[in-house]
């Protein structure tokens, strides 16, 4: 029967979910829509056939929950809410219940049947999409993390054995996990004899920080680096004070002077080019 | 029985490990090296632990007592070679070894134990430079 009318179905269908603004002013194109709408209407109605019409979990239903997910996850990609992206199954119940009311007329019991059937049936469906849009979702933010941390622990080769490593942001253990590797790493591969840290912005040093800035330099002298930590500010000094806290490393105020320590240290010199005669 | 090979180059001896240290090797390799320290009257010992991708507290110890007794015998110990892995373990098992120095490989950790032991300001055994 859904056979039958399926592409008077997707034509109400489709002009429900236009007209309701599930659109979203232009974020999703009309002809992506009908494609969608027409790609699951096809995959729908071959489940449908497999006969299992209250487990979408089972093989026969495989198609359309890979449809979906792959619905959801192109909308999260887009910014939809879950409710927006939901949207698309549930506003399936309109045509469908209109159609199944045209169809059995006159038999109300076979008609309740049917509908509460099909509206089992789609509340599973949209259930199952606004899960996957859940875990998209979940995905993107994950991933966007991962390559925050990457991005905020970069290591730069400043001069001939020399490194500087620029903290941004807090320190915690992830973090300095990050930072270590990427330094020593940096380290073998360099040569570098003198690495700089500097923790300008750092925004706040209490023991935690100070714990993992003395692990970061320990490994490093391991390593066979020595290590100098610039960029300290006048409350970050005060702070370390007050706790107590024993650096056990050369610090600088600034990373200039810090560098200006490093190349002492691996004895090379900077010099002004002589001004050229006229 | 495997051994750890010892090898004199200039006023250093040369200690690669190239496997896993169990005690008994590890008892073996002290009696070597501290028999060859007296032997070649060396003043510096290097140790390659570039093979080793585990360190663990045991070689941790193992090597501060050979620099204990390598200091006690007049010669400086340098350990070279180590792996960011193995360095972030230690770090983490909060074992810095203490005492010891280090450096990234072994052409540095000659160049710092030839460094180290002008700097004692003695008469060196030889020239190596």
């Amino acid at each position: 029967m859904l056979e039958k009318h399926q592409s008077k179905l997707l034509t109400s269908w489709v002009q429900q979910q236009l007209a309701s603004g599930s659109l979203r002013s232009g974020q999703i194109k009309e002809d992506e829509l009908k494609e969608h709408s027409e790609k699951f209407l096809r995959e729908f109605v071959a489940s449908l056939k497999s006969g299992q019409t209250d487990d979408i979990v089972g093989a026969g239903w495989s198609p359309v929950r890979e449809l979906l997910g792959e619905v959801s996850r192109s909308r999260a990609l887009q910014g939809f809410t879950p409710s927006e992206t939901a949207t698309f199954i549930f506003s399936l119940k309109g045509p469908l219940f209109t159609l199944l009311r045209e169809e059995i007329k006159g038999n109300a019991q076979v008609l309740g049947d049917e509908i509460w059937t099909a509206t089992k049936l789609i509340d599973k469906l949209g259930l199952y999409t606004a899960e996957v849009h859940q875990q998209s979702r979940d995905d993107i933010i994950r991933r966007q993390a991962q390559e925050l941390l990457e991005l905020s622990t970069p290591v730069v080769e400043l001069w001939h054995k020399i490194l500087a490593l620029p903290l941004i942001g807090t320190l915690d253990s992830e973090r300095t996990q990050t930072v270590m590797e990427n330094l020593l790493n940096h380290i073998v591969k360099s040569g570098a004899e003198i690495a700089i840290i500097d923790i300008t912005g750092v925004p706040t040093v209490d023991t935690l920080v100070a714990q993992h800035l003395i692990k970061t330099v320990s490994a490093a002298r391991l390593m066979g680096a020595d290590c100098i930590i610039s960029g300290i500010r006048p409350q970050i000094a005060q702070t370390i004070v007050h706790l107590g806290l024993q650096l056990d490393v050369v610090s600088k105020a600034t990373m200039a002077d810090a560098f200006a320590l490093a190349l002492k240290r691996t004895g090379q010199v900077v010099n002004r080019a002589a001004a050229k005669p006229a | 029985m495997e051994q750890i090979p010892i090898l004199k180059v200039g006023r250093c001896l040369l200690v690669s490990i190239q496997i896993d240290m169990h005690d008994k090797l590890a008892m073996a390799l002290q009696d070597d090296l501290t028999q060859k320290l007296v032997e070649t009257r060396a003043r510096g010992v290097l140790i390659d632990i570039s093979a080793l991708d585990l360190v663990d507290s045991f070689i941790g110890r193992m090597l501060s007592n050979i620099a204990a007794m390598a200091r006690v015998l007049d010669a400086q110990t340098v350990v070279v070679g180590m792996r960011p892995q193995v360095a972030i373990t230690l770090v983490e098992l909060g074992l810095t070894l203490t005492g010891i120095q280090t450096a990234l490989d072994v052409d540095r950790g000659l160049a710092l134990i030839n460094r180290l032991i002008d700097a004692e300001g003695e008469d060196g055994a030889g020239g190596a430079h």
